[in-house]
Order: C-alpha cells, then sequence, then structure tokens
C-alpha cells in the first residue's frame, strides 16, 4: 500500500475555485426539461456505438490490438516523437515542440505574426481547449472562427465545450436558433436545425474565405511517415486546412501510432465507438503541406503528458483517443450535463485527466462516479477507467483532500467495522431508532439518503441474532484448519 | 468441507431475510452451512471514499475471520468482488491466508452456476414456483467486475448466471427493459455524495422496470435494491424488490 508517485503539473496562474461536482450538476440534473432528454440524446449515441461495435466480430479483439499498440507506443514515446519529427520535417513540415500550454499558444502566435495574420479558421480541438489557445489569440488581437458546428455555437454563446465529440450536445435546437438569430441575423424563433444548420453554413463559407491560416487538431500521428490524420464529419478541417496557405496541426504527444498500418485498427474504433458511425465522414491525411507555396506547421504539446507517462497507475490514460464513448454511456455525465466537470475534457476520462493537473482543483470529479464500470468496457483503447477513478480516491486520501466530516466518518466506521460487538450494538440502535423516532427525525434534509428516497424498514432482529437463536452457534464449525 | 456466510453488514443489519433465504437455500442444497460471527464489513464504504489507511485494519481482519474456510459466498457481487479484485493493496504479495481468501470467495449466483452446477432446484421434493411478471436488475460489480453475464457495451458473450438460475424456478414472466444494464445510482457512498445524480439515476431505472409490466424488480445485489427500494416507497411506485436468494429459496412475493 504505497502512495502512487504522481507527478503534479504546476497550477496555471489565473483560475477561479471549482465548484464540487455535487453543487455545479444540481440545477442540470434536477431540471426536468433538460437532463431526461440530455439523458435520452446521447443513450442514442451509444446505442448507435452498440449496434456499431456489434457489427464488427472482431470488436473486442481491435480493442486489444489498440491498447497494445498504444502500450507500446507509450513506453517507447520518445523515440517515436523523433522519428515523427524526422519524417515530418523530411516531408516538408515544420515540427514545433511545446512543453506546456504557454509555449504552445505563443509558438502558434508567433508563427501568425510572421505571417502578419490576423484572422483565423480552427477546426474543433481539445487541444487547443485544453491549452486555452482561442482567449490568448484573441487577447493579442486575433479573430478566432471555430469551424466546427458545435464548436462555433459555443463559441458564439461564449460557452465552452460541453462534450469532446459533441461540443454542443447540452444546447436545444431553439437555443441554438436563438444565438443565430443574435449572431447570425437568422429569423426570430427559427428552429429547423436544417434551417439552422444552412446558416451556419453560408456564415462560415465566408469565415473559410477569408480566414488566412488555418488551425486543425490530430486525431493521429504516424510516426513511419511524419504524416498526421485528422477526422470530422463536417469537412470543415479539411476546408480550414486547404483553403488558407497556412495549416497549422496542434498535436498531444500521445497521439503517435508508430506504422501507418496501425492507423486502420484506430480509424475503425474511432467512428464507431463516437457517434455510431462506420468510419467519420472525413479522414484526411497530411503528409507535408501541399505545395511550395504553402506551410505545414506541426505543434507538439507535452503540458504534462510526460509526467503522466511516469505514473504506472495512470499511464494508461494516454491510450485516450478523444471519442467521447466514455461520456456518452456514463450514467452520471448524461444527467448532469459536461458543464458540471468544469475541466475542459468531462466524463469518465475527463476525471481521471483533470486531477493530475490539479488534484486539489478537481478532487470532487474522481467521486462523480457511481464506478459502475461502463467505461471501461466501452473504451476502445481499453483504459480502465473506473478502476483508475477508484485509484483517485485513493492519492486523495493520501493527499489529505478529503472533507473534514468524510475522514471523520470512514474512521468512526473502521473503528466500528473492527468490532462485532460495536457493529451489533450500531446496527441495533439504527434500527431501534427507526422503530421509535416519528419519520421527521430520521427522515430530514441533513440525512442525504432521505432527501429523495425512504430508510430501509427496520427488521426485527439482524440475521446475526436470528442465526444465533435459529442455529447452532458452533463458530469453528466446518474450519480447515 | 463447509461453506462460510459472507453476509454484507448492511443485509446483517436491515435485511436478514435475504441472509436468511441464502443460508436455507445453500442448505437446501446439502451444504454445510456456517455464519462466522466475528464478521462485520468487508471495508469498501472506507476503500471507495479514499480511506485506504481505515479500509486496511477491516480488510485484515476480514480475511483472518474467513481464511480458515473452504468456501466464502456472499450474496452480494459488489462485496465479493472488493474482496477478490480489490483487497491486493492491504496484503503483501504471496501472503497465503489472503491469496486463499481471494481465491474462494464467491458470489452467490456464481458459485451455485460454476462450483456447485445445480440443475434443478426442489424444495421438499417439489418444484419451485414463482408465477409472477419479473424483471432483472443488473448490479454493476457482479456484472463487470465479476463477469456474471454479458454486458451491453462488451461484446464478448458470457452465461447469464442469474437468469440460468432463475431459469429453475417455474412461473416466471420476464419482462423487457429498454437499457438492460444500466447504473440504478447506488454507488455505495455515492448514494450520498451526489444525492440528486444518485435518485435521477435510480428513478429512471424504476421507471423502466415498471414499464416493462413487471411487479417484482430482482437482482443478485440488494444494495442497488435498497436504494430503489427507498426511492419506489418514497414515491409509492407500484413494484416491488426481491433479492435472487429469496426467490431461489422458495419465498413468495410480499403481500
Amino acid at each position: 500500500m504505497t502512495q502512487v508517485a504522481l507527478p503534479i503539473v504546476d497550477r496555471p496562474a489565473e483560475k477561479k475555485m471549482k465548484r464540487d461536482h455535487t453543487d455545479a450538476a444540481r440545477a442540470f440534473v434536477t431540471n426536468p426539461d433538460r437532463a431526461p432528454w440530455h439523458d435520452e440524446s446521447l443513450w442514442f449515441v451509444r446505442s448507435k456505438r452498440d449496434k456499431q461495435a456489434a457489427s464488427l466480430p472482431e470488436w473486442e479483439y481491435l480493442r486489444s490490438l489498440a491498447s497494445q499498440v498504444k502500450t507500446a507506443t507509450i513506453a517507447r514515446l520518445g523515440e517515436y516523437l523523433v522519428e515523427f519529427e524526422r519524417n515530418a520535417t523530411n516531408a516538408g513540415a515544420t515540427v514545433h515542440w511545446a512543453a506546456d500550454a504557454k509555449e504552445h499558444n505563443e509558438i502558434v502566435l508567433n508563427i501568425l505574426r510572421d505571417h502578419k495574420t490576423t484572422k483565423i479558421v480552427k477546426s474543433k480541438s481539445m487541444l487547443t481547449e485544453e491549452c486555452g489557445l482561442n482567449h490568448f489569440l484573441e487577447d493579442n488581437g486575433i479573430d478566432v472562427v471555430d469551424t466546427d458546428l458545435g464548436e462555433r455555437i459555443v463559441q458564439l454563446r461564449h460557452e465552452t465545450p460541453s462534450h469532446i465529440v459533441l461540443p454542443a450536445i447540452h444546447l436545444k435546437k431553439e437555443e441554438v436558433g436563438e444565438t443565430f438569430y443574435e449572431h447570425l441575423g437568422t429569423e426570430k424563433g427559427a428552429k429547423d436545425p436544417k434551417y439552422l444548420a444552412e446558416a451556419a453554413r453560408g456564415h462560415l463559407r465566408d469565415k473559410f474565405l477569408s480566414g488566412e491560416v488555418g488551425v486543425t487538431g490530430v486525431n493521429f500521428g504516424i510516426a513511419e511517415t511524419g504524416g498526421v490524420v485528422v477526422c470530422t464529419n463536417e469537412g470543415n478541417a479539411d476546408l480550414g486546412a486547404s483553403l488558407p496557405r497556412v495549416h497549422i496541426a496542434c498535436m498531444g504527444i500521445e497521439k503517435l501510432v508508430p506504422r501507418f498500418q496501425d492507423l486502420g485498427i484506430f480509424t475503425r474504433l474511432l467512428g464507431r465507438s463516437a457517434t455510431g458511425q462506420p468510419i467519420t465522414a472525413y479522414t484526411s491525411h497530411f503528409h507535408g503541406p501541399r505545395d511550395e507555396n504553402s506551410e505545414l506547421h506541426i505543434v507538439l504539446v507535452d503540458n504534462g503528458r510526460s509526467k503522466l507517462r511516469q505514473s504506472d497507475e495512470f499511464r494508461a490514460a494516454m491510450h485516450c483517443i478523444r471519442c467521447g464513448a466514455c461520456m456518452n454511456t456514463c450514467p452520471v455525465y448524461r444527467r448532469s450535463g459536461g458543464h458540471s466537470y468544469q475541466s475542459t475534457v468531462p466524463g469518465p476520462i475527463g476525471s481521471v485527466l483533470s486531477p493530475t493537473r490539479d488534484p486539489k482543483e478537481h478532487k470532487s470529479l474522481p467521486y462523480a462516479c457511481s464506478l459502475c464500470g461502463s467505461c471501461t468496457d466501452v473504451c476502445p483503447v481499453k483504459i480502465p477507467l473506473h478502476h483508475q477513478l477508484l485509484a483517485w480516491r485513493k492519492e486523495i486520501g493520501f493527499m489529505n483532500l478529503l472533507s473534514y466530516d468524510k475522514r471523520m466518518s470512514m474512521k468512526a466506521a473502521s473503528i466500528l467495522f473492527r468490532s462485532a460487538k460495536l457493529f451489533s450494538l450500531a446496527g441495533w440502535l439504527g434500527r431501534t431508532s427507526l422503530k421509535v423516532l416519528p419519520h421527521w427525525a430520521t427522515h430530514h434534509r441533513f440525512n442525504t439518503w432521505t432527501i429523495a428516497r425512504e430508510l430501509p424498514q427496520p427488521p426485527k432482529e439482524s440475521f446475526r441474532s436470528w442465526y444465533a437463536k435459529n442455529r447452532k452457534s458452533e463458530n469453528s464449525k466446518g474450519k480447515t484448519s | 468441507m463447509a461453506v462460510a456466510l459472507f453476509i454484507p453488514c448492511y443485509l446483517d443489519q436491515f435485511f436478514p431475510n435475504v441472509a436468511i433465504a441464502t443460508l436455507e437455500l445453500l442448505e437446501n442444497l446439502g451444504q454445510e452451512v456456517v455464519f462466522p460471527t466475528e464478521q462485520t464489513c468487508c471495508g469498501q464504504p472506507m476503500a471507495n471514499t479514499g480511506c485506504s489507511s481505515d479500509c486496511a485494519p477491516v480488510a485484515r481482519r476480514f480475511v483472518e475471520i474467513f481464511s480458515p474456510y473452504d468456501t466464502i459466498v456472499c450474496p452480494s457481487g459488489s462485496c465479493t468482488s472488493m474482496v477478490r479484485n480489490h483487497y491486493d493493496d492491504y496484503f503483501e504479495k504471496g501472503d497465503e491466508k489472503f491469496e486463499h481468501v481471494k481465491n474462494r470467495t464467491f458470489d452467490l449466483c456464481e458459485y451455485l452456476h460454476d462450483e456447485l452446477k445445480i440443475k434443478e432446484l426442489k424444495i421438499d421434493g417439489k418444484p419451485i414456483r414463482f408465477p409472477h411478471k419479473v424483471s432483472l436488475h443488473q448490479s454493476c460489480h457482479g456484472l463487470r467486475e465479476l463477469r456474471i453475464n454479458s454486458c451491453s457495451e462488451n461484446m464478448t458473450k458470457r452465461d447469464n448466471k442469474v437468469r440460468g438460475l432463475m431459469d429453475l424456478v417455474e412461473g416466471i414472466e420476464w419482462c423487457t427493459l429498454s437499457r438492460v444494464d444500466e447504473c440504478c445510482g447506488f454507488g455505495g457512498t455515492f448514494a450520498v455524495n451526489e444525492p440528486d445524480v444518485s435518485a435521477s439515476m435510480g428513478r429512471d431505472r424504476v421507471a423502466d422496470h415498471v414499464a416493462s409490466g413487471s411487479e417484482v424488480m430482482v437482482s443478485a445485489d440488494m444494495s442497488c435494491l435498497m436504494h430503489m427500494q427507498g426511492l419506489i416507497r418514497r414515491e409509492k411506485t407500484p413494484i416491488q424488490v426481491m433479492h435472487v436468494a429469496e426467490i431461489l429459496a422458495g419465498k413468495s412475493l410480499p403481500s
């Protein structure tokens, strides 16, 4: 029983204290117009994923293979990164190394300044969300347009994505209609998805044409070829990377696969796991800039990843291909909404990753989980998510970050459970008070169990006292020794 | 060859009927069963809160109490999984008593299905009848940590051990759920740490069972049922809950 030495990344300077997940989720989960609808929408996505997974007899084999490839890649990550850099450079790309979010943002800004650019179009990238690129660039006078429809919607609303694949899944079509009425001049009260999507298309098309640099994320980097692969359903990354002369691809260092032939394992898993599609509509490969007048910059970002790599307990979290399947299946996520996690990546994988950045700030997240284990079984790269969440709780205990009442209640329980006599006495007290006290004295708002539920009806005796009366109490009977 | 009954703490104190049913069921199958009276709790509440140092003495005490027995049977997948899958932290590698307890602790349904391999179930020579509409609540730890059934996310086909045992009982009319194995939201201390989400998950599960036309929701883990029964009684929902052991022991639906 040793403490897992988890290296902690330095805390970014400006940050307001996070609320506990319980408090942050309350308004959403108790809203009858919100939580059940959100739950159904995401359950629908998970059901589509189940159908797709079931259609491949080799599904579980693919998951194992993907997990093994990732384990092997992470084990020799340094070598693969150098190989990737060499091959990407040979293909004509410029590779930049960023130790953290700040370096990443500055590298991107410097490229933009070199090109005297003030307008960029950006496709969905959780990495740039993680680094806070948009705010940084806007503060430096750059006009950033998110081109993924969902991301554009949340950008217009000054919100953050609530899901890594479906950034605006927390919004209803009426709300999107209002936002578009306000920002894009669509008709007031419009809620027809086709009309709204068409309006966004027209709006974004202008932005694409006027964007001077395109920024994309990266789904996979291939060490063997030095190429990067971007998967989208809207084709926005392709327009963003093809219309402007300069393409900046921002990539977390864990996105590597060693060989081109490994890629197929992941593209088969990604689309199916994410949205229940056999493959994403666009799987675009970028091997160097498209011509001699163009530039491809690849920014490799660490930002805590190589420290996460040092942890035996949490290293497998680096397998993540950001498909979002763990969110779609998580019964807690579906009912509490992504914003309740108050971090870039919500849901089970977010609850594992966020505390690695700041355990104190995110200490409630590993507890926003019933330990049902569905995330572990759905994960296409076999991250043992619910076991990692449990491991995080131990870490939080070791770090003494638990609240006083939690610590004391568990200390008391531990003492109680070390004596059958004390335990029986406590049980008797519990049953008796339920029998003799009025309902209001046991069912009140300070007893959290009873806010929504009744306590069990007290039986007349415990099993152990029944046993003492009805069976010969030969405690040593039947022992082997 | 005695079987030691490992009765979860909350069953002992609040659901003795389930423990009695488990005992009678095993005795009816000719097993010599003892209840080691020093037992209390496996320590899962402390472990799942992150209080390892509070869990450790409870886990070591558990192993001391149960290691003298050949086989340990528990009518809860969750408590069984705690001992089998989560005790390693508290013991030295190769600790013989621990290894024995870890390898020989079974969930009740696993024990009947895998160890005893029972093919029929009779009481006083007569088949057991349970002429009711029944729906199965699959408790997560039995399902995903002990693998007592296939689960909907995972494409590996496995035996449905609970259903296999329930099929030895006559008269059951099975009701189908729209979500066959979603979590009920109990989750131990989760139920009090996240009361709103927990209750919302529980209500959704109960509603699914009610919509299936079921009269009684059956599970191999009473903890889920305790949580859902709490909601059912508060909201006066027309459905009852029973542990699998009660039905296999020939108990009838409480009127």
